[in-house]
This record gives structure tokens, C-alpha cells and sequence, in this order.
């Protein structure tokens, strides 16, 4: 039989799934004892057993200094930052995107620009934004809306101008004026593209977040991650990276989940 | 009574139609046929408003037809017709709540009361009763017809205006559409545009099959020579709405198709299990 007919079975898909982390932890952990034979006090691949210690010591022991616990409160300040960034990207997105979808003379005006927008390094406007508002929260927020907004705005007026022509012209048939056909037939449909485009985003808004906490920052996942570079804890850090993934890949499940339970009817095309 | 009077129509330099002049009376059911891109689609749009002519004038009862899509005109397309993200209810409520709330266009309350009962029956009558809460993408192919064609006819446009409606349905389907479609012209105050490739079809359904064609069509020419009608033929003996036998057509197989079938057509829902009363 041909390679591209051989499917494999529900059992064995979830064995395949698994099959790449098994390896990397493998992987990790051999070298991990190869190291530490040589040099017991090496930090750069921590033994399996000090990584859950510094698991132990960050999430569920208070921090003698502060006593919060570090991971927890880490953890709400980076989410704070990232949820207020996406929240207020997402409704720029979905107001300019529709505008410049729908309407040709707004399309014109804002369009080119931006495409320009979208163009522009985020990174390099750090220092700005920094000397700007301050090195607060505003700042950080600010530099994940630049990072991200632009592109969803692109991407959602993209989506709106490919809806098919007919439909807006049928909407016209009925009667409807264009904010009617607005909130009424584009709105609805764009929405679950507009948290997949949000999915879509997760990476890069983190990327910004972990950029922003690691240049200024008092709490953070990033700001953490950093601090502890300094002291070589390995110990810390990888826990650390596993955890951002974890709450991205969840962020990108419970999103798509959200999508199929508010708006059934866009699962309903792609299985036809 | 729509009255065409010496259309052209160009883009940019590709002549598309020319001197087209046509007069359609007052519930009529017009199949516009004709070889592939000879223009008949561009003639709908203009009719539809989604085009203008570049030359001459187009008049609905004698006003001017007005620019752009509006509620007298209905529309029926291949594909795309309905809204795939509102229930079969929704998308021939649509055009009510449109008309009742200019900023929410959402009805409530007897309003909305009223306005189901009218869909409902308008969704029986297309033969969707009991799908009322699908969405489109549960549907069948002539299902989706049948729903574009509930949602263009709640308007209660004075044109009703068809491009290749039926063209992607399979040959069973489409006899059942046509019959419903024969019987909601003789029965509403419509007048009927349709564009199909079938010839069967415009021949079947229609008062009056016309024609487009390019009087010149070599390669060198076709830049600068556009379409223009090339029969105008009247069916006889004459159809007119309403003075159709509604049995005539409730049960007459076309000249080649097997015999109609009574009873639930294949694009029904299926028969209840404790079987069918007739």
C-alpha cells in the first residue's frame, strides 16, 4: 500500500502525539546524568529531581522577601498585560478591519497605511515607547498592541473583502442600509475568523511580552526568566518556558473551543 | 413593465453588450440564454443595480432604475445566496428585521411574532417546513435554493431576478425546484428574469426566451463588438400567470423525463417513520 493511504488508528495517533515529547524528555534527561557524572555542580541541564525542587520552591512556597508566591504572581502579571494587550487589539482589529473591508473610500485612505504599520520593527519602538510612557504597564500593553494590532487589522479587512460579493448584494436585495449589512450579515461572519486570527497572535504577543518584562519589569514571566538568567538557574528558567507554553497552547484550545460553541454554524462548512 | 432602451455596456475598452432594447411586461418569467460570456450575467446586473449601463437607460414603471440593489428587485444566485450563519428562520426573517429597526435590525415582541408566522408559512410553501431551525450548511443543494428563494420573496419584490439558479442542482432536483418555481410566478405578483444555460429550462418555465449573441465573434473583432439580442421568441401557447392550472404543473413530467413521481421527492425530508399518509 501506498505511504499516503496508510492511516493510523485512534490508539496509535495518540501514541505518535506523544511520541515526540517522550523523546525530548528522554533525550533531556540522559543528557542531563551525562552531565552531572562529569560535574556534579552543573547547572546548565539540572537533574529532573532539582527541576521539580525549583517548581517546589517558586509555586507553592512564599518568597521569603515578598511572601507571594513567585510563579502565581508572576503568572497574573504577565496574563494581566497580555489579556488587557489582545483585548484592546482585537477591538481595534475588528472595528478598522470591518471599516476598511466594507467601505472602498475607507479602504483607500487606511489600507496603505497600514500596511505600512504592520511593516514597522515593534522592538524598535520599545526604547521609544519606554522614554514615552514611562516604564509602567502602558508601555508594555502599548508594544504588544503595535506588535499585534496591525496585522489583525490587515487580516481581518482581508477576511471581511472575501466574503463572497454575492452575499452583500443579496443583503441590498432585502433592504438592508450598511450598518445593517455591517451588524448584521459581515459582523457575525468575521467573528469566529477574528478569534482565529486572535490564535494566531498568541505567539507573537508573547514574544513581545517576555521582550518588554525582560528589559523592564518588576513581576513577570519574562521579568523572572531574565533575573534568574543571572544566577544560571536552569532550574528556574525551563520550568518557566514549559509553563508559558502550556498557558499559550491552552489560551489556543480554549479559544477554538469558544469558536465552535458560540458560532456552530462555522464548523458546519468545513465538514462538507 | 421594465423598459431597456438602447443599453450598451463597456469596460474599459471591451465593448460587453450593445444596443440593447427590450421591453419586459408586467409578470413575465424572461429565461435569458446565450453561449458563455456573451453577456447575459452583465444584462442581470444591470437590471440588478449592481451595474450601470454605460450607455442608454433602464426604467422600472417608468422611473429610472435606481443605482444601486434595492428591496423591489430580489436576487437569486448560483452559490452564495443565503447567510450561513443564520438558521433557515433567520435568513428569511432577514429582510423583515432589515425593514422594522434601522439600527438594531432585530425584531422583538409581536413584531417578531407576526413576522415568524409570515416566514413560516413562506418556508412551507418552498417545502423547507421542519428545517426551520438548520443552518444552511445542513441543507441540500436544491434546499438552499429553495431557502433563497423564501428569503427573496418575503421582500415581495416587484422583479425577481435569477442567475443560473438551478444550474448546479442534479437533473432530478432541479424537476421539483422548477415546478415549485412555476407555481410561486403564477401565484405572486412577480415578474421573472432568469439567466440559464439549459435550454430545457428557459423553455420549461419561461413566456418568453431570449437570446444574446455576439454578431461578430472572430478573435479580432471581439474587443469592440459586444452582444446584442438575437431572438426574442414567445412560447405558445402563451403562459400567464396566474391563469396556470395549478395541476398542470403540480404533476407534468417534461417531454424526455420519467414519469413525476407522487408522493416525497428525493430534496424532501425524509418520510416519517410510521409511514406516509398518501
Amino acid at each position: 500500500m501506498r505511504l499516503i493511504n496508510l492511516k493510523p488508528s485512534r490508539t496509535n495517533q495518540l501514541i505518535l502525539a506523544l511520541l515526540p515529547f517522550v523523546a525530548l524528555l528522554v533525550a533531556y534527561a540522559l543528557g542531563s546524568a551525562a552531565r552531572l557524572a562529569d560535574n556534579p555542580a552543573d547547572k546548565l541541564l539540572p537533574a529532573l529531581t532539582s527541576l521539580a525542587d525549583a517548581v517546589n520552591r517558586m509555586a507553592f512556597v512564599p518568597d521569603p522577601r515578598t511572601g507571594e508566591y513567585l510563579l502565581w504572581s508572576d503568572t497574573w502579571a504577565s496574563l494581566g498585560r497580555l489579556f488587557s494587550a489582545l483585548g484592546i487589539s482585537t477591538l481595534i482589529a475588528l472595528v478598522f478591519g470591518m471599516i476598511v473591508g466594507m467601505f472602498p473610500y475607507a479602504r483607500a485612505l487606511l489600507a496603505p497605511f497600514f500596511a505600512a504599520v504592520s511593516m514597522v520593527p515593534p522592538l524598535a519602538l520599545l526604547p521609544i515607547l519606554f522614554i514615552v510612557m514611562g516604564l509602567g504597564e502602558t508601555s508594555k500593553i502599548t508594544l504588544i498592541v503595535i506588535g499585534v494590532a496591525p496585522i489583525m487589522i490587515r487580516d481581518l479587512a482581508l477576511k471581511v473583502m472575501e466574503l463572497p460579493r454575492e452575499q452583500t448584494v443579496k443583503a441590498e436585495t432585502l433592504g438592508g442600509n450598511s450598518w445593517q449589512i455591517a451588524i448584521r450579515v459581515v459582523l457575525p461572519q468575521v467573528l469566529p475568523r477574528l478569534i482565529t486570527c486572535l490564535r494566531l497572535q498568541l505567539g507573537p504577543a508573547w514574544l513581545f511580552l517576555i521582550a518588554a518584562e525582560a528589559i523592564s519589569a518588576d513581576s513577570g514571566l519574562g521579568y523572572r526568566i531574565f533575573l534568574v538568567r543571572r544566577y544560571l538557574s536552569m532550574d528556574v528558567i525551563f520550568p518557566y518556558v514549559i509553563w508559558i507554553t502550556l498557558l499559550a497552547v491552552l489560551a489556543n484550545v480554549l479559544l477554538d473551543l469558544l469558536r465552535i460553541r458560540v458560532f456552530p454554524w462555522s464548523d458546519l462548512g468545513k465538514a462538507s | 413593465m421594465i423598459v431597456v432602451d438602447n443599453v450598451w455596456k463597456e469596460y474599459g475598452d471591451q465593448i460587453v453588450l450593445e444596443k440593447v432594447s427590450l421591453t419586459i411586461e408586467d409578470r413575465a418569467f424572461v429565461a435569458l440564454v446565450g453561449p458563455s460570456g456573451c453577456g447575459k450575467t452583465t444584462f442581470l446586473k444591470l437590471l440588478l443595480g449592481e451595474e450601470r449601463p454605460t450607455q442608454g437607460t433602464i426604467t422600472l414603471d417608468g422611473a429610472p432604475l435606481s443605482p444601486e440593489p434595492g428591496p423591489d428587485r430580489g436576487v437569486v444566485f448560483q452559490r452564495y445566496s443565503v447567510f450561513p450563519h443564520l438558521t433557515v428562520l433567520g435568513n428569511v426573517l432577514l429582510g423583515k428585521e432589515f425593514a422594522a429597526s434601522r439600527f438594531r435590525a432585530r425584531l422583538v415582541g409581536p413584531a417578531r411574532r407576526a413576522a415568524v408566522e409570515e416566514a413560516r408559512e413562506l418556508i412551507a410553501e418552498v417545502g423547507l417546513a421542519g428545517s426551520e431551525t438548520k443552518f444552511p450548511a445542513q441543507l441540500s443543494g436544491g434546499m438552499q435554493q429553495r431557502l433563497a428563494l423564501a428569503q427573496a420573496l418575503i421582500m415581495q419584490p416587484r422583479v425577481l431576478l435569477l442567475d443560473e439558479p438551478f444550474g448546479a442542482l442534479d437533473p432530478g432536483i432541479r424537476a421539483e425546484i422548477h415546478v415549485l418555481m412555476k407555481r410561486l410566478w403564477n401565484e405572486t405578483n412577480l415578474t421573472v428574469v432568469m439567466v440559464t444555460h439549459d435550454m430545457r429550462e428557459a423553455f420549461t418555465l419561461g413566456t418568453r426566451v431570449i437570446a444574446f449573441e455576439r454578431p461578430r465573434n472572430r478573435p479580432d473583432e471581439r474587443e469592440r463588438y459586444g452582444a446584442s439580442l438575437s431572438r426574442d421568441i414567445y412560447i405558445w401557447p402563451p403562459r400567464r400567470a396566474g391563469q396556470l392550472d395549478p395541476d398542470a404543473f403540480a404533476d407534468s413530467p417534461d417531454r424526455d423525463d420519467p414519469i413525476h413521481e407522487v408522493g416525497i421527492g428525493r430534496d424532501d425530508p425524509a418520510p416519517s417513520p410510521q409511514g406516509d399518509p398518501a
